[in-house]
C-alpha cells in the first residue's frame, strides 16, 4: 500500500479569527504544546509506514514556509513538499488543482487533513477502518462527539450506526442536526478527483463569463454533502469511553470525560472533563469536574443511601463523624481538579477541590 | 526400628541393619531412608548435609496448610531443593532432612529429586521436638559414617549459599567448627558473634544494647564428626549449649557471608528474600529473569505461565507454572504459586497467591496478603493485608489486616 497526505494550511488572508497572534508568524507555525501546529500533523503522519509524501498546500508565500519544510524533512526522515495556491481555490478546488502532483506514483489513498486541527489523530486506526469496508469509501471523514449546543458550530454528520455510512452531512447547521461532528480528517480515494472534476467543470460552464471566484470548491458543502446518503462516504468514530471499559449499574459519565481501556465503574457519577485512565476501578464514588485519575487506581466509597426498592425508605441523616471522632464510611467525593496518581486507593474519602493527591487516602477528608 | 522408602516413594519396606548404618533407633525415633537407584560408598569420604526442617512451617501459614513449608515453591522452586542443590554442587551426597513430622507428601516428591540428583535423602524423625542441636545427635550413625566434616542448615535461610568456600575454610583453620555469619543493620534484634581477624570466634552477645558487633549467626555450619561428642539426644539448643563451649576452647571460627541472606520463614521475609534473590539473579546475570514487553524490573515466569496484553509485571515478581495473568494486570512484588489465575485488571503488591487460587477482575490486594492453595477472590474487592486459609471464596472486602478462616 502507498499513502500520500494533504495539509490545508489556507493562507495569510486565512487566519484571521488567530489575530493579534497570527499576524507575527504563519498560523500553521504557531506553537502548539510546544510545536508548530502543523508539526503535530506532520508527526503523527510520519508514523504512518506506508505514507509516502506529504504536501503542505496553501496560499502562504513559499519563503514563508521554505525553512520549516527543511526542517521536518529532516526531523521527520520523510518527503515534505509545499504546493502554493496562487489564489484560494476552496479546500476541495486546491487538491484538485493539484491532482497531478498527489496523485504521480498512484497512491492508493492520501489523507487530507485540516492544517488547524489538534487532536489525537488516530491515523492508523483510521486507515485500517477505510481499508476494512466491504464497500469502498469515496472519503471517510474522522468524526467525534460533541455536545448539542457545540455541533452547531462544526460539520454534523448523521451516519448509519451499523455501517457507519454517511447517511446526511450539514456545515453548521442553525438548529440540531447530529452531535457527531467532522474532525477535519478525511482519508480519500483517487477517485475522488473525479467526482470533484465533474463539479469544477459544471462551475466553468455555468460561470464562463465570470473571471474571478469561480474556481472555489469546499471539500464539505460541494463534496461531502452532495454524496451523503450515497453510500460512498464513511465515518470513523473516535468515541471517549474506551470500548473495554464496563460501565454501571447506576453510572453517569459527564460531557467530555474521558474514560479509559479496561476502566470499571459501578455506581458513581463521573462529572465532565474527567479523565479515568486505564484500568481504574470506581464504586461509590463522585468524581467532580476536570479530575484525574492515573491507572490502576482505585476510588471506592461504602453505599450509607437507603435502598430506594425498599418501601418506606427513608434517608438516614447518618453524622460525618462517629463517637470515636473518626470519619464515618460514606460514598468517596473528589471534588473538581483532582488528581490522583496511579495505583493508589482513595476509600470513604473526601477530597477536597483543586488536590493533587501524593498518595493513598482511607477514611479521610483531605483539605 | 528403620524403614527405608523405595526412590519412586511407593513401597515402603523394612530395611536391615545395614543400611544408613546401624544404630539409628535412638530414643525411639524413626528413621526413613530414601535410596537413589545407585548406591554410594559410604566410605569413599562424599560429605553429608543435615537440614534442620522441624515442625509444620506455622509462620508461613496459611501456604504450610497445603504443603510441608521445605516444598513451598521460592522463585519457583521448592525451599529445600535451592539448599540441596547448593549442597550437591559442594560435594554432598548424603541429605538428612530433620523433621519433627511425617509428610508422606514430602518424602515421595522429594525421593524424585533425589533420583534426579543422584543423591540420597535420608527422613530422621524427632518424636519429641529436639531444638536446634538434639537432631543432630540422632543422626550421629549417617553424619560421622566417614571423617569428613558435614553441613548443618537451618531450613528457612535463603542466600547465595557458598559451600564450597566454606569448606576450604574450615579445613584451613582445621577446627572442629565453622558458622557463618551474616552483616544486619539493627544487631541489638539478634545475638550478635564476636571473633578476631582470623575468624576466631571469642564469644556471643545475645541482643546487645551497646554496639559490639553486627555479625550474627547466619543459620549455615560445618562441623568436624567430633562435635558429636558434645552433643545429646535431648532437646538441646545449638546456639546456647554447644556453641559457647567450642568458643571457649577455640574450635569455633566465624565466616563472612557475602551477598544476600535472609530467613524466609515468614509471608513479609519471603516476599522481602524474593526479591533479594532476584536481584542477586541480576547481579549473576542469570538468564532466569524475563525480560519481555511488559515486564518492569527483575521478573521470573515459568515458561508454561500465560500473560495477556497491556499488562505490568514488576519488579520483584516470581510467577510459577500454569500461571494465567490476564489483560491489563498490574502485579508488584508478588509471588504467584502453581496454576493461580489474574483476571483482567487487577492490582497486586507485596501479595504472596497461593496454588490454584483465582483474583477475579479489578481487585486490588495490597500489604501481604497471602492466599492459600485454592481462594477464590471475587470481582472489584479490595484485600488489605488478609491471610486467607486454603478453600475459602472471599465475597467481601479486607479492609484491614486479618485472618480469614
Amino acid at each position: 500500500m502507498m499513502l500520500k497526505a494533504v495539509i490545508l494550511i489556507a493562507g495569510p488572508q486565512k487566519g484571521t479569527r488567530f489575530r493579534p497572534l497570527s499576524l507575527d508568524v504563519p498560523k500553521p507555525l504557531f506553537p502548539v504544546a510546544g510545536l508548530p501546529m502543523v508539526q503535530h500533523h506532520i508527526e503523527a503522519l510520519a508514523s504512518l509506514p506506508d505514507l509516502r509524501e506529504i504536501l503542505l498546500l496553501g496560499y502562504f508565500p513559499a519563503q514563508q514556509l521554505q525553512q520549516f519544510v527543511a526542517d521536518m524533512m529532516a526531523t521527520y526522515k520523510i518527503r515534505i513538499r509545499y504546493l502554493q495556491e496562487y489564489q484560494a481555490l476552496g479546500t476541495a478546488g486546491g487538491i484538485y488543482h493539484f491532482r497531478d502532483q498527489i496523485s504521480s506514483g498512484n497512491p492508493d489513498a492520501f489523507f487530507v487533513l485540516n492544517g488547524d486541527v489538534c487532536g489525537d489523530f488516530p491515523l492508523q486506526e483510521m486507515l485500517d477502518f477505510h481499508t476494512n469496508l466491504t464497500t469502498p469509501s469515496l472519503i471517510t471523514i474522522m468524526g467525534t462527539e460533541a455536545t448539542r449546543q457545540q455541533s452547531t458550530m462544526y460539520g454534523c454528520i448523521v451516519e448509519a450506526k451499523d455501517t457507519h455510512q454517511v447517511l446526511h452531512y450539514v456545515e453548521k447547521p442553525s438548529t440540531f442536526v447530529s452531535n457527531l461532528i467532522n474532525c477535519g480528517v478525511y482519508i480519500c480515494s483517487p477517485d475522488i478527483f473525479k467526482r470533484v472534476g465533474e463539479i469544477f467543470n459544471s462551475r466553468q460552464d455555468f460561470y464562463s463569463d465570470d473571471s474571478e471566484g469561480n474556481e472555489s470548491i469546499q471539500l464539505e458543502q460541494d463534496i461531502l454533502m452532495p454524496i451523503a446518503g450515497t453510500g460512498q462516504a464513511y465515518v470513523y468514530t473516535t468515541d471517549s469511553v474506551d470500548p473495554s471499559a464496563v460501565l454501571g449499574p447506576n453510572v453517569s459519565v459527564g460531557k467530555n470525560a474521558v474514560i479509559g481501556a479496561g476502566v470499571r465503574i459501578r455506581e458513581s457519577i463521573i462529572l465532565g472533563n474527567t479523565t479515568i485512565q486505564e484500568h481504574s476501578c470506581v464504586l461509590y464514588t463522585v468524581v467532580g469536574w476536570n479530575s484525574t485519575v492515573g491507572a490502576w487506581s482505585r476510588l471506592e466509597g461504602t453505599p450509607c443511601d437507603p435502598n430506594p426498592n425498599k418501601p418506606f425508605a427513608k434517608m438516614d441523616n447518618v453524622p460525618l463523624f462517629n463517637n470515636e471522632g473518626k470519619l464515618n464510611p460514606s460514598i468517596t467525593i473528589l471534588g473538581c481538579n483532582v488528581s490522583v496518581p496511579s495505583e493508589v486507593i482513595v476509600l470513604n474519602s473526601i477530597v477536597l477541590p483543586y488536590k493533587d493527591l501524593p498518595r493513598s487516602y482511607k477514611n479521610e477528608i483531605i483539605l | 526400628m528403620q524403614l527405608a522408602l523405595g526412590h519412586d516413594g511407593s513401597g515402603r519396606q523394612a530395611a536391615t541393619d545395614g543400611v544408613g548404618g546401624g544404630g539409628l533407633a535412638m530414643g525411639g525415633a524413626v528413621v526413613w531412608a530414601v535410596f537413589s537407584p545407585f548406591r554410594w560408598d559410604l566410605t569413599l569420604g562424599n560429605m553429608k548435609a543435615l537440614i534442620l526442617v522441624g515442625g509444620f512451617g506455622t509462620r508461613l501459614r496459611p501456604l504450610t496448610l497445603s504443603r510441608p513449608k521445605p516444598l513451598v515453591e521460592f522463585a519457583n522452586k521448592p525451599i529445600v531443593l535451592h539448599q540441596i542443590e547448593a549442597l550437591v554442587a559442594a560435594g554432598v551426597t548424603q541429605v538428612v532432612l530433620a523433621v519433627s513430622y511425617h509428610a508422606e507428601q514430602m518424602e515421595q516428591e522429594l525421593a524424585q529429586e533425589a533420583q534426579k540428583l543422584g543423591i540420597e535423602i535420608t527422613f530422621s524423625l524427632e518424636e519429641e521436638p529436639l531444638g536446634t542441636a538434639g537432631p543432630i545427635k540422632l543422626a550421629q550413625s549417617i553424619l560421622a559414617s566417614n571423617d569428613e566434616p558435614f553441613f548443618v542448615l537451618n531450613s528457612d535461610v535463603i542466600c547465595d549459599f557458598p559451600f564450597a568456600q566454606m569448606v576450604q575454610f574450615h579445613k584451613q583453620h582445621g577446627r572442629e567448627g565453622t558458622i557463618m555469619v551474616t552483616k544486619v543493620e539493627e544487631p541489638s534484634k539478634y545475638g550478635v558473634v564476636i571473633y578476631d581477624d582470623s575468624g576466631k570466634i571469642d564469644r556471643f552477645v545475645e541482643k546487645p544494647q551497646e554496639f559490639v558487633s553486627n555479625k550474627i549467626n547466619a543459620g549455615m555450619y560445618i562441623f568436624n564428626p567430633s562435635v558429636l561428642k558434645r552433643i545429646e539426644c535431648r532437646p538441646m539448643s545449638i546456639e546456647k549449649e554447644v556453641f559457647p563451649y567450642m568458643a571457649e576452647e577455640g574450635q569455633l571460627y566465624a565466616q563472612e557471608l557475602q551477598g544476600f541472606w535472609m530467613d524466609i520463614g515468614q509471608p513479609k521475609d519471603f516476599l522481602t528474600g524474593m526479591c533479594l534473590y532476584l536481584n542477586s539473579c541480576k547481579i549473576n546475570n542469570s538468564a532466569k529473569l524475563c525480560k519481555a514487553p511488559g515486564i518492569v524490573g527483575n521478573v521470573l515466569v515459568d515458561p508454561s505461565a500465560k500473560i495477556g496484553k497491556n499488562c505490568r509485571i514488576g519488579p520483584n515478581v516470581t510467577i510459577g507454572p500454569d500461571v494465567v495473568i490476564e489483560d491489563g494486570a498490574c502485579i508488584k512484588r508478588c509471588t504467584i504459586l502453581r496454576g493461580a489465575t489474574i483476571k483482567s485488571h487487577t492490582w497486586l503488591e507485596n501479595c504472596i497467591i497461593g496454588w490454584k487460587c483465582i483474583v477475579g477482575k479489578w481487585v486490588r490486594m495490597e500489604n501481604v496478603s497471602v492466599l492459600g492453595e485454592d481462594v477464590i477472590v471475587k470481582d472489584e474487592l479490595y484485600v488489605n493485608g488478609g491471610m486467607v486459609l486454603p478453600h475459602k471464596s472471599i465475597a467481601a472486602s479486607v479492609l484491614e489486616p486479618k485472618i480469614i478462616m
